[in-house]
């Protein structure tokens, strides 16, 4: 069979310029409906730094479903955990709050693996609706466990000093100049970690063929436990990095649960890098759109870029099946 | 070096092998030949540890190993190409070879990676392409090269020929004689009985889930029930 190696023309945008057109399109009337360039650009840089921390929420979402197969309705709660850790260790020690990073990398981690091989290695190939069921339950576990422990008043873990930082006109508070940064940065550590190491590779090899995986030798089971525990790690570390500027209560993570899927669903179910790059999508959709379509939730223009995604393009912006 | 001994096995309720013994000695390539629902693939699928077993044993140099998980076999220098092949499709060739030697050190990937493409020069070639663009020829070039690179004492072959042209089949024959000959065990599953007789030292052949026939590769081929019963002569 042979394959041409030359793209072929075609006057349809791809999915993804498509999207990427409707971004700008978003931002032309954002610009004409507010007819300010300095509100306009405030909200490109917000929601470019919301969305940092999208990604890598919702990496750690897709890696779940492509290593196994697991939609994850707990992932929110993972967050909202990290955001309790670093509440914890500001209130213990009285240090700053990014002392809570490893902190919250390692509990969740530790947590997610736990979780795996204690209870959701034993549903692994039973139906969707099982997992998906047992997910909900632990995540309604978590939020409840949380309200026990610290109630329901909202908590916070500010900086002592929050300094507004200037980038090209527009202003972000250093803390969420901080997530998205550090957000970005783990991101690319876990895309290492996949693509350039033998332990990554194995990871990749379970998401391809798990029979095969374990043909090989790979212990699919530890596989499971460690891709669980990054997944979670990744939801530790995004409530970390927000906790800073995000209001503490057991149902904080609730909002970015339905989030991370749009941005999952966006990148293509267990594409990595797709999410990634759908997260920042996300953040301008939703801060572009709060400003165009004006006393609404900026949540409103993310569901309808969502909608339209699963209507037009089910398997995301960037074509790659799920594994 | 492998034995089973007595093994009764099957899925649910429904028993496939009954009082199955059959054993591998080192350097020796053994079929198992027998019509569709003989209990081919079931006698593979308990050594690999992907079913249970109702009774009996499976002993490797004198250890026993029933009930073992994938992996651990893979350590103890069992390896199995099943029928499907169980590529890592999205993954490139290389990587599908050097995943093969998941257990064993790293120092040893390289040498292990030309032996292989030694023995499969196409490997080679197409050692950056997606295994699941190859046709089904190399992917089972693949599926064996990705066993060896695992340096296994004992290769298990389940159909090897399924989807194969006839000339393609006799390669992949070929390569499990060669493989042998360099000192590795190999059982050797197959359909195409009178292929798979002729390249054998000894051969079972499994009738309702038991040995009723055994003996060298050719003699049974020559055989008159055999012949009848599965060469369609």
């Amino acid at each position: 069979m042979a394959v041409s190696t030359r793209r072929q023309l075609s006057l349809r945008p791809s999915p993804f310029v498509a999207t990427m057109l409707l971004v700008l399109a978003l931002f032309v009337v954002a610009l004409l409906r507010s007819g300010s360039m300095s509100i306009t650009g405030q909200a490109l840089l917000t929601g470019l730094i919301a969305g940092g921390v999208y990604s890598l929420l919702a990496m750690g979402l897709s890696l779940i479903f492509g290593v196994l197969d697991i939609v994850n309705f707990a992932h929110g709660s993972f967050l909202a955990i990290g955001l309790f850790v670093t509440y914890e260790v500001v209130h213990q020690t009285g240090a700053n709050p990014y002392v809570a990073l490893p902190v919250a990398i390692v509990v969740l981690f530790v947590l997610g693996a736990l979780l795996q091989l204690l209870v959701l290695n034993r549903t692994m190939g039973s139906s969707l609706e099982s997992q998906l069921l047992i997910t909900l339950g632990l995540s309604l576990l978590i939020s409840n466990a949380l309200l026990l422990f610290f109630g329901g008043d909202p908590l916070s873990a500010n900086l002592h000093n929050d300094p507004g930082v200037h980038i090209f006109g527009a202003v972000a508070n250093l803390s969420r100049v901080i997530a998205f940064v550090g957000a970005l940065v783990l991101a690319l550590l876990l895309y290492v970690l996949l693509e350039k190491t033998s332990f990554g590779r194995a990871i990749r090899a379970v998401a391809a063929n798990r029979q095969g995986a374990g043909l090989v030798g790979i212990d699919v089971r530890m596989i499971y436990a460690v891709t669980f525990g990054l997944g979670t790690a990744c939801a530790g570390a995004a409530g970390m990095f927000i906790a800073p500027f995000t209001t503490i209560t057991p149902t904080a993570g609730d909002q970015f649960n339905i989030l991370a899927f749009v941005v999952v669903v966006m990148g293509g179910l267990g594409n990595i890098m797709g999410a990634l790059v759908s997260g920042l999508i996300v953040g301008l959709v939703e801060q572009l759109g709060g400003v165009a379509i004006a006393g609404q939730s900026p949540l409103l223009s993310v569901f309808i870029l969502f909608l339209l995604i699963l209507l037009i393009r089910p398997q995301g912006i960037f074509g790659a099946k799920s594994s | 070096m492998l034995e089973l001994d007595n093994i009764a096995a099957g899925y649910g309720k429904l028993q496939i092998l009954h009082e199955l013994s059959i054993h591998v000695r080192p350097g020796e390539l053994v079929s198992v030949v027998g019509a569709n629902g003989a209990g081919k693939t079931t006698t593979l699928r308990v050594i690999s540890g992907l079913i249970g077993t109702m009774g009996g044993q499976v002993r490797y140099d004198g250890e026993v190993i029933t009930g073992l998980r994938a992996h651990q076999l893979v350590k103890r220098g069992i390896v199995q190409v099943s029928e499907d092949r169980d590529l890592f499709g999205p993954m490139t060739v290389e990587e599908n070879l050097v995943l093969g030697a998941w257990t064993r050190r790293k120092a040893a990937i390289n040498e292990e990676l030309e032996r292989i493409f030694e023995l499969f020069p196409i490997l080679l070639e197409r050692r950056r392409q997606a295994a699941q663009t190859m046709s089904g020829g190399q992917q089972q070039m693949l599926a064996i090269g990705r066993a060896l690179m695992a340096k296994p004492k004992v290769l298990m072959l389940d159909e090897p020929s399924t989807g194969l042209s006839p000339k393609m089949t006799w390669d992949v024959l070929n390569a499990a004689s060669a493989i042998r000959d360099s000192g590795v065990s190999v059982l050797l599953v197959e359909q195409n009985a009178a292929q798979a007789l002729a390249i054998s030292d000894r051969a079972y052949v499994l009738e309702s889930g038991s040995v009723v026939l055994e003996g060298p590769g050719r003699e049974l081929a020559g055989d008159e029930r055999v012949k009848k019963a599965y060469l369609g002569l």
